[in-house]
């Protein structure tokens, strides 16, 4: 019971892993450089959305 | 807010809060409006009412397991039927009304707008009320599909549909009046569980009816067993853990008057989180007859998800940082800080259980339900418990009743989680160990009776740690029932907001996803395609390839009488207590027989593999006894099996066997691709009496000469125990000869 031979058995099926592989590793790293280079203001008024009384809207 | 926990805010003064469009356009004019605390007050009533209904049925079938007695010699109350009453009840009734609890009162606050409908609101809670009503009362007739968690049949399948969406379309209409920018985390898992719980329910629940309750599965076998799990280990994901991180992300910095340790954290761990759960399904069926690469994808996927699970609950403990004096004396702390620990221990443990090695003693054990139970009695409870001393005071504008009483809950409740999950760890490895222990000469040193009838002091001591965590809860009622008493309600909350202008101003290091920060309907179809990517690519190529299942020329469809008694099988809820999956160790194929193949299941609609044996493995236990053994056995198990734990099921030797609906089940049978001949549908009863008549003069034929009439339900259970694993043995005798 070989992973590559049921995926050898659907025409073109080896697109999928890979595309999904790339499509989050693409995503996921994007999101980290984002992350990472975020505006620290922006992230700190973000967290304070809870909390509505204080003043937290300087985006 | 006050920081000072459970203090009511004075809720009638509208609460002020400057927008950025006040900063940037500068002349905008406030609303005023009102927050609908009601909804979330009737939401916060069913979490508690079917809370404790959920778990008495848990002790009612805890206790079963220690005093057959309890099951009452009744259908209705036998524990095939009382179990999935007690876990559908416990994760829908109670942690769903829970979610909408939360929910309702974190959304609208942090969009600062009204819920967008009142009446759907309240179509919503009437709805998933009667979802869960109709729900006790078919499992408890016996209407089951036969798959875990996924139990109710198809028209309350097509209502829960409805009124999910029902819950969606409110959630969206709510977002997108918002009067708040930017979508705070919590709400990015509120969507996140809105997407996939309906693309889950909705692909698990493919079902052909046969009649107004009943229906078949549209998968069979290994397929079934996939698409189930996938489902089951993800209902896990988007029904247990994102949403309640998301209450996590809105509650716990309100109970602590400070903000989230990381916000960056947060929004990595969410995406994280939501792309790597999805794949980790096949996990639950490690060693069985599913494709081995399935097998480990979801092993390699669930070690990652250590790291955003963790990331979630270090993100909760963190937010405390400074602030643990706060937690010494503030319930509602110590009930979030224990249901964060419980969260980190249990997807700890998860993985931990998805290796191949440590799987091959945990399942099938108790270890599974410790496991469930860390995270249902630690995480979901505990986390609901803390909401509910926090969200009462502030509904009805008082004080809680009782900072004593909800301490000795909370003390009550962590000492019942640890005498529930200490035995049943202890319970669960001994036996595992106990299964796979042989003689010096090579033989099986244990009866599987034996090592049940060693469990018992154990499964009591998890009754009374159950018992305890009931006693915390109904405190818990005693104590809010008496702040509601001192306090009055706050149905609207004013509040006031200034509404958001129609074109954003764009800052000057504007960032992709800050864009999707602000649009939920993309946020939608982001994260339905990142799960939908992870769910096709498990389940395209064994739906796909027929070369997949190797299908054995032995293994022919069930016969009319062999197909009743599997959904008698089914009915009484037996996949509760017994597998059907032998797995490929010396232990079970000694025990057992040959190990399963996934060839042997393609006619199963649905697959019975189970996942617990409290009972032994019956996938072979075809031919292993006579007929009249089993006839015996199920009237009184403990006329065969001395000490046996196994209900009576004497109403089957009492009740007709149904024959107007065979006909149905085999055309039925027939679309799913079941190769019975053409125009078999009417003759099938005709052979079915036969092969009833055969076993009725078996059991005459015994020693006992028992004498039954072949109309009978045990004579069809009979039928169908007696083929279980025989197309195998078949081929091997023709091999043979």
């Amino acid at each position: 019971m070989k992973f590559i031979h049921y995926l050898e058995s659907i025409a073109g099926v080896g697109i999928y892993p890979l595309a999904s592989l790339l499509i989050f590793f693409l995503f996921f790293t994007a999101l980290t450089v984002w992350v990472l280079r975020a505006d620290k203001k922006y992230i700190r008024a973000l967290k304070q959305i809870p909390f509505p009384e204080k003043d937290h809207t300087q985006l | 807010m006050s920081t000072t926990p459970l203090t009511g805010n004075t809720n009638n003064a509208p609460q002020s809060s400057v927008s950025d469009e006040k900063i940037h356009g500068g002349t905008l004019q406030a609303d005023h409006f009102f927050y609908d605390n009601k909804i979330v007050k009737m939401f916060a009533y069913a979490t508690m009412f079917w809370g404790i209904v959920g778990m008495l049925a848990g002790l009612l079938a805890a206790f079963q397991l220690v005093f057959p007695v309890l099951n009452m010699n009744t259908a209705a109350t036998t524990f095939g039927r009382v179990r999935p009453v007690h876990t559908n009840a416990v994760i829908f009734a109670f942690v769903g009304n829970g979610i909408f609890m939360g929910v309702y009162y974190s959304l609208q606050r942090l969009c600062k707008a009204r819920m967008f409908n009142d009446r759907l609101s309240r179509f919503h809670f009437w709805g998933w009320q009667s979802i869960i009503v109709l729900g006790a009362i078919t499992l408890l007739a016996g209407y089951t599909t036969g798959k875990e968690y996924a139990e109710l049949e198809w028209p309350i399948d097509i209502l829960i549909a409805i009124v999910w969406v029902a819950f969606g379309w409110n959630m969206f209409g709510t977002i997108l009046k918002r009067r708040e920018r930017h979508l705070y985390v919590a709400i990015w898992f509120y969507i996140a569980t809105f997407v996939t719980v309906a693309m889950l329910h909705i692909v698990n629940s493919v079902e052909l009816p046969f009649t107004w309750l009943k229906s078949y599965s549209w998968y069979a076998g290994v397929q079934d067993a996939l698409v189930q799990w996938w489902y089951g280990h993800n209902a896990v994901a988007f029904f247990l853990t994102t949403p309640y991180l998301g209450l996590m992300y809105y509650f716990l910095p309100k109970a602590a008057g400070r903000p989230v340790y990381s916000y960056r954290l947060s929004i990595i761990h969410f995406w994280a989180l939501i792309f790597l759960y999805i794949w980790a399904g096949p996990h639950h069926l490690l060693y069985t007859a599913l494709p081995d690469w399935a097998q480990s994808l979801g092993t390699v996927f669930s070690i990652m998800l250590i790291a955003p699970s963790w990331g979630g609950m270090l993100n909760g403990l963190m937010t405390l940082r400074g602030a643990w004096d706060k937690v010494r004396e503030d319930p509602v702390l110590k009930f979030l800080v224990v249901a964060v620990t419980a969260y980190g221990m249990a997807t700890f443990e998860g993985p931990m259980l998805s290796l191949k090695n440590v799987n091959a003693i945990s399942h099938f054990t108790d270890w599974t339900i410790a496991h469930v139970h860390v995270g249902a009695l630690g995480w979901n409870g505990f986390l609901t418990f803390g909401v509910i001393y926090w969200l009462i005071p502030r509904l009805f504008n008082t004080k809680l009743y009782s900072i004593k009483l909800a301490n000795w809950h909370f003390w009550i409740g962590t000492l019942g989680i640890v005498f529930y999950t200490i035995p049943m760890y202890w319970a669960g490895f001994m036996q595992s160990l106990a299964w796979k222990e042989f003689t010096p000469e090579g033989t099986l040193k244990y009866q599987f009776l034996e090592t049940v009838t060693q469990m018992r002091p154990f499964y009591m001591m998890r009754g009374i740690g159950g018992t305890f965590f009931l006693i915390g809860a109904l405190i818990m009622i005693y104590n809010v029932w008496k702040t509601i008493k001192a306090g009055s309600p706050v149905e609207d909350e004013a509040a006031s907001a200034v509404p958001l202008t129609k074109t954003y101003e764009v800052h000057s290091k504007e960032h992709w996803h800050r864009w999707i920060e602000r649009r939920p309907v993309q946020l939608l179809i982001g994260s339905l395609v990142v799960v939908a990517i992870g769910g096709l690519i498990e389940i395209i190529p064994t739906f796909l390839v027929k070369s997949n299942i190797p299908t054995i020329a032995s293994v022919k469809p069930y016969t009319p009488l062999e197909l009743q008694g599997r959904d008698i099988y089914v009915r009484e809820g037996c996949y509760t207590c017994h597998s059907q999956m032998i797995r490929p160790f010396r232990s079970e194929v000694a025990r057992y027989g040959e190990y399963s193949k996934a060839g042997e299941f393609v006619y199963d609609h649905p697959f019975q593999w189970g996942s617990k044996r409290t009972g032994p493995d019956l996938a072979r236990v075809g031919g292993k006894y006579p007929d009249s053994w089993h006839f015996n056995h199920m009237y009184k198990p403990s006329n065969t099996s001395p000490g046996s734990i196994m209900p009576q099921y004497t109403w089957l030797f009492d009740d007709d066997l149904d024959t107007a609906v065979t006909a149905a089940k085999i055309r039925a049978m027939q679309t799913l691709g079941v190769p019975y001949p053409a125009g078999y549908d009417v003759r099938a009863n005709a052979d079915l009496m036969k092969q009833a008549k055969t076993i009725k003069d078996n059991l005459y034929d015994s020693p006992e000469k028992i004498n039954i009439p072949e109309n009978k339900e045990i004579i069809a259970v009979i039928a169908y125990l007696q083929r279980l694993g025989k197309d195998i043995k078949l081929e091997q005798k023709t091999a043979a000869q």
